[in-house]
């Protein structure tokens, strides 16, 4: 018995490839179906605002001293007083990233003391020209409503949701943005989406304030 | 007058649908290969990717062709037509369909019948050799010559055995001619068993593994082998002289296929039936239903076994192989000589 079963034995290799023929294929077919791509997929950036529409980034340049690759440039600059673009004395006033440069390693997002910048899910950013390489404040921010730029929005290869969909490790300790706003909250991906963690039932409160012991109401303290 | 018309008409045919198995072949590999890995292979071009092949046949077209600074010019680009011209020869022999009669003349569906026909094919893959190892030589770089070297003594040690495979066939058909070899086994045994010379299972085995080294495929690719001497001999080719040389691969493995069904499963021979147009066309379909068959066996090989190591090539060839033909061409003979003269002893 053994000896027809060491004679068979090389040959199930084949079985094994001829089996393979007729299993589900791994294959996304890319431009129509796109995977999902992991909550911490690290994208391209966007600069954020607050949900009144201010800026959030102050232009403390601390991610430009922090990136390893040297990709980011910052100029602060500051605030006028009748009209401010972001609380507080200084705001980035040039803001440029050179995607070509950039290892999207994340280091910006973590030095950032104000969550200005974040990453998305996007990833198609292939361009035509060197300079269209270096991504400017006008195509990082995102609009007063929350949706972010795009340099090439008509390209069929873009799903602008995706970007609604941003990394979810760092948004919990963003404030509001003036302590006097009173309108309505426009949406931001980077303070609507992630909010805080359900508080456990042993902790009495989260450290930020604002929050109740029901986990419903996490979604409504930002 | 005619005759030339008919044998023009018969060669343009062959040649251009040679060339159209080819690019289904490519095809067909790729997705198969793909398949058998869990991926999909070429979708896009045409229905199901089927014309990706010659998607990438216009890209190579359209690609620079460098020449290496120590390439003996001449030969280097002479090779990839030498490697083309014997891998289109050979088909030229081989009958796709059963002879067709209109009128008073009988067309056969081969370009030509050679009555030294067997002789004819082994002659011509023996010149694929001269193809390769020239295009190696000529490079005048290290890693085409260590795959020319490889190739030359791999297609000469597995056409020992090749040859010697066709030995027995020979001897049952009496006739080295293609057609005559497959006529002899369009008849039956008991009248149902179709009379192929598969029932010469150990030549066929033999003929099958030395087409897998004459075609340079996996298990045995180490001309091209591209972890060890990246492409082998055609490292140096690009643009469409190394088309030509991918071409030539795929139009021997169609061959070599064309050939083990002609040899040994029964060439166009197969259950006909119906009208007389039927009865015409249905020995094509047979022959390039068999053909497909053995040319899926190649692939479905290819996506199952890994690279033999080049000391095993060589005494699998000479120490297995060869001595096997010859065992089994002693047994044949015996037993040719038992059925036509009776047992020694009766």
């Amino acid at each position: 018995m053994s000896m027809i079963g060491d004679l068979f034995g090389p040959w199930k290799g084949f079985t094994v490839t001829f089996r393979q023929m007729f299993k589900p294929k791994l294959t996304t077919r890319y431009p129509k179906h796109k995977r999902v791509k992991p909550q911490r997929f690290h994208g391209r950036h966007v600069l954020n605002r607050y949900p009144d529409g201010m800026e959030k980034c102050i232009g403390c340049e601390l991610c430009a001293g922090v990136c390893p690759a040297s990709c980011i440039y910052v100029r602060g600059s500051d605030n006028p007083v009748d009209d401010p673009v972001s609380p507080g004395e200084r705001f980035g006033f040039v803001y440029e990233i050179n995607m070509l440069r950039c290892i999207f390693c994340g280091m910006c997002v973590e030095a950032c003391p104000t969550e200005a910048i974040t990453m998305t899910h996007l990833f198609e950013m292939s361009v035509t020209d060197r300079e269209e390489g270096i991504f400017t404040k006008e195509s990082l921010l995102v609009d007063p409503d929350g949706t972010p730029n795009h340099p090439l929005p008509d390209t069929p290869l873009i799903d602008i949701n995706e970007l609604k969909l941003g990394d979810g490790w760092l948004r919990a300790t963003s404030p509001s943005g003036r302590a006097a706003f009173e309108g309505v909250e426009a949406w931001s991906p980077s303070a609507r989406m992630g909010g805080l963690a359900p508080a456990e039932p042993s902790q009495e409160s989260h450290e930020l304030g604002a929050v109740s012991s029901e986990p419903e109401s996490e979604e409504d303290s930002t | 007058m005619e005759d030339f018309i008919v044998a023009a008409v018969k060669v343009v045919v062959a040649f251009a649908l040679l060339f159209t198995v080819v690019l289904l072949t490519v095809w067909a590999e790729r997705r198969v290969v793909a398949f058998m890995q869990n991926r999909l292979g070429p979708t896009r071009a045409g229905p199901f990717g089927v014309l990706q092949t010659l998607a990438d046949g216009m890209k190579l077209l359209f690609k620079e062709s460098m020449t290496p600074r120590n390439a003996e010019v001449f030969l280097y680009l002479a090779a990839p037509v030498m490697a083309l011209l014997p891998a289109l020869l050979i088909f030229l022999v081989i009958p796709i369909g059963a002879p067709i009669t209109i009128g008073d003349t009988t067309y056969t569906l081969q370009v030509t019948d050679l009555n030294v026909g067997v002789l004819y094919i082994l002659a011509l893959s023996s010149m694929a050799v001269y193809a390769i190892t020239l295009a190696g030589w000529a490079s005048g770089s290290k890693y085409p010559l260590l795959g020319s070297v490889r190739a030359s003594a791999q297609m000469i040690s597995y056409e020992a055995a090749m040859g010697l495979a066709l030995v027995p066939v020979i001897m049952f058909a009496g006739t080295t001619s293609i057609a005559g070899i497959v006529e002899t086994q369009g008849a039956n045994y008991f009248g149902f068993l179709p009379a192929w010379n598969i029932v010469l299972l150990p030549s066929f085995i033999v003929f099958m593994i030395a087409a897998f080294a004459e075609t340079n495929r996996a298990p045995f690719d180490l001309v091209e082998a591209e972890q060890e001497i990246v492409g082998g001999f055609h490292t140096e080719y690009s643009g469409f002289r190394f088309a030509l040389f991918f071409l030539a691969e795929y139009i021997n493995l169609f061959t070599m296929s064309a050939l083990a069904v002609t040899f040994f499963l029964g060439g166009w021979n197969g259950p006909t039936f119906g009208p007389t147009w039927l009865v015409w066309i249905l020995p094509v379909i047979w022959f390039f239903l068999k053909t497909f068959a053995i040319i899926f066996l190649f692939i479905w090989v290819r996506g199952t076994l890994p690279r033999m190591r080049y000391d095993q090539l060589m005494a699998f060839g000479w120490k297995r192989l060869i001595p096997v033909s010859l065992a089994w061409i002693i047994l044949a003979m015996i037993a040719m000589g038992i059925r036509r003269y009776g047992l020694p002893w009766a």
